[in-house]
């Protein structure tokens, strides 16, 4: 089957778009997180967004509906332990996300049993986008974009250095939230498609591609979004043809990338020794 | 409060959620001050400058401000995070970030917000690394950047926590003598914490010493005569 016939699939044209808007916004949204050292709240929130969507399955609520507002909440939690000088932040979201996990997991193991749902969860699956699903990435991609213009310098000045941005009548803690409660809904929105164990990939490692590979700020930003769409893409097709689980074939493909960054990173060092 | 007055502490407090970390502090900025804090680690520099950048409000007391000091026009170079070290941006990017005022949302900056930020790094001889990636600097011309940043945002008062930190002897003379310039030349006042007291004792108009017993304001020759600078004297010599 060529690759063109896979688009005529109304299933995979759904993950498409879902998938690049998503990816796009989870790149744009790892760059500050990954900078900022908060790589791990997405983790965190990815499996808060599993015990969410087990929690709603088993209460007989429309999933999104259920876990978008547990998620910002957990998202402004993780932000507030990240930043608190009195609690050891790593160890707290760690055990975040496992109890969130193992909440779910009880959960299931109640209700429906630990079928095929658990394994989508947690791995994902191209079927799980809905039309609802396409239309909400639309408007949250559309939010995301429309906030980065706008706040693009603030975002910056804030990412690089808060005590200064503080200093100079910036309120630091509103766009740490803003960034929270996108990233919130970016997880939730994602990880049906990618899986709670992978979606927080997508949001770490097109920054950290793109760290290795650009000097400015503005340059690591268009980047990752770039390089996140791409690999999007081209999981998305391996995994048709092959027929592998979508999620891991992306983050293979970004995987792939990060190394191939990295490998020309060091070239370029020694060449400038 | 005068005219030349950029800040005035009057009795001031200062502290976090009820415990007073300093405490009954009288403290005059004018603009072309040169002010060294010093002081034991936890004496409360760090909450002093909180204070004066008007990220604390005081527990009692008052702190005044100038009017062209109000939040978004004071220079801060804050001490460097770990975070920045392996920061993507150019120089120019992190210089223009000082220029952002509350006002307006633009995705561009203006032309006046762009030839004041080259004027900056002209002046603090970092506009030929503009285009260079700020982790790829040494610490001495990190600093000079983090400095030329502060001078976008303000022009009356730079406050400095620790600028020196992690320099070597070289790179901490020359901004020594960047920041004398600032304050002689220009006018600029400064208010800087530091644990360095040569170039304080050298440099600055007054010392302000704040320990766990108390705290000391005078002129660096006060400062040396009394009980708080005696064991200092030895080192500045």
């Amino acid at each position: 089957m060529s690759l063109l016939e896979m688009f005529s699939f109304p299933f995979i044209q759904r993950a498409l778009v879902a998938g690049v808007l998503v990816s796009l916004c989870a790149a744009l949204l790892g760059v500050p997180l990954v900078l900022k050292r908060y790589s791990m709240i997405g983790d965190g929130l990815s499996h808060v967004s599993f015990g969410a969507l087990a929690m709603a399955a088993a209460l007989g609520f429309t999933p999104l509906y259920f876990s978008i507002p547990v998620v910002v909440a957990a998202a402004f939690l993780l932000l507030r332990v990240a930043d608190s000088p009195r609690w050891n932040s790593d160890a707290a979201i760690a055990v975040v996300s496992a109890s969130s996990l193992a909440l779910g997991v009880l959960v299931i193991s109640k209700t429906s049993g630990m079928t095929t749902d658990v394994d989508n969860y947690m791995f994902g699956s191209v079927l799980a986008m809905s039309k609802a699903d396409v239309g909400l990435s639309v408007v949250l991609c559309a939010a995301v974009l429309a906030l980065f213009l706008l706040f693009y310098h603030r975002i910056f000045a804030v990412t690089f250095d808060e005590g200064f941005s503080r200093a100079t009548g910036m309120r630091v803690e509103r766009y740490n939230a803003l960034l929270a409660i996108l990233t919130a809904l970016t997880i939730v929105l994602g990880m049906r498609m990618m899986g709670a164990m992978l979606i927080s990939s997508l949001v770490i490692f097109p920054a950290l591609t793109a760290m290795r590979l650009f000097q400015s700020f503005l340059g690591v930003t268009l980047c990752a979004a770039v390089t996140s769409v791409g690999c999007f893409c081209a999981g998305l097709a391996v995994s048709f043809s092959w027929s592998t689980p979508v999620g891991a074939t992306v983050v293979a493909a970004n995987l792939a990338l990060f190394l191939l960054a990295c490998g020309l990173a060091a070239l370029r060092g020694r060449r400038g020794r | 409060m005068e005219q030349t007055d950029l800040i005035v502490c009057r009795d001031l407090s200062l502290g976090y959620e009820g415990q007073s970390v300093l405490s009954h502090l009288n403290l005059r900025v004018r603009s072309g001050d040169y002010l060294c804090l010093v002081g034991d680690n936890g004496s409360g520099k760090s909450t002093l400058l909180r204070g004066l950048l008007g990220l604390l409000p005081p527990l009692a007391g008052s702190i005044q401000r100038a009017a062209e000091l109000e939040r978004g026009a004071v220079g801060y170079l804050p001490q460097q995070t770990r975070a920045q070290r392996d920061f993507p941006a150019t120089v120019e990017e992190v210089v223009l970030s000082g220029c952002l005022n509350q006002k307006g949302l633009r995705f561009f900056y203006t032309a006046a917000q762009r030839s004041r930020a080259l004027m900056n790094m002209g002046k603090l001889g970092v506009l030929e690394l503009r285009a260079k990636s700020y982790r790829d600097l040494s610490g001495g011309q990190q600093q000079r950047v983090l400095l030329a940043r502060a001078l976008c945002a303000a022009s009356r008062l730079l406050i400095l926590d620790e600028p020196v930190t992690g320099l070597d002897p070289a790179a901490a003379q020359d901004l020594y003598k960047t920041l004398n310039y600032l304050n002689k030349k220009e006018g600029m006042a400064v208010v800087m914490v530091t644990h360095d007291l040569r170039p304080a004792l050298r440099d600055a108009g007054a010392v302000l010493h704040i320990g766990h017993g108390g705290s000391f304001l005078g002129t660096p020759a006060e400062y040396l005569a009394s009980p708080y600078g005696k064991r200092f004297k030895e080192a500045a010599e």
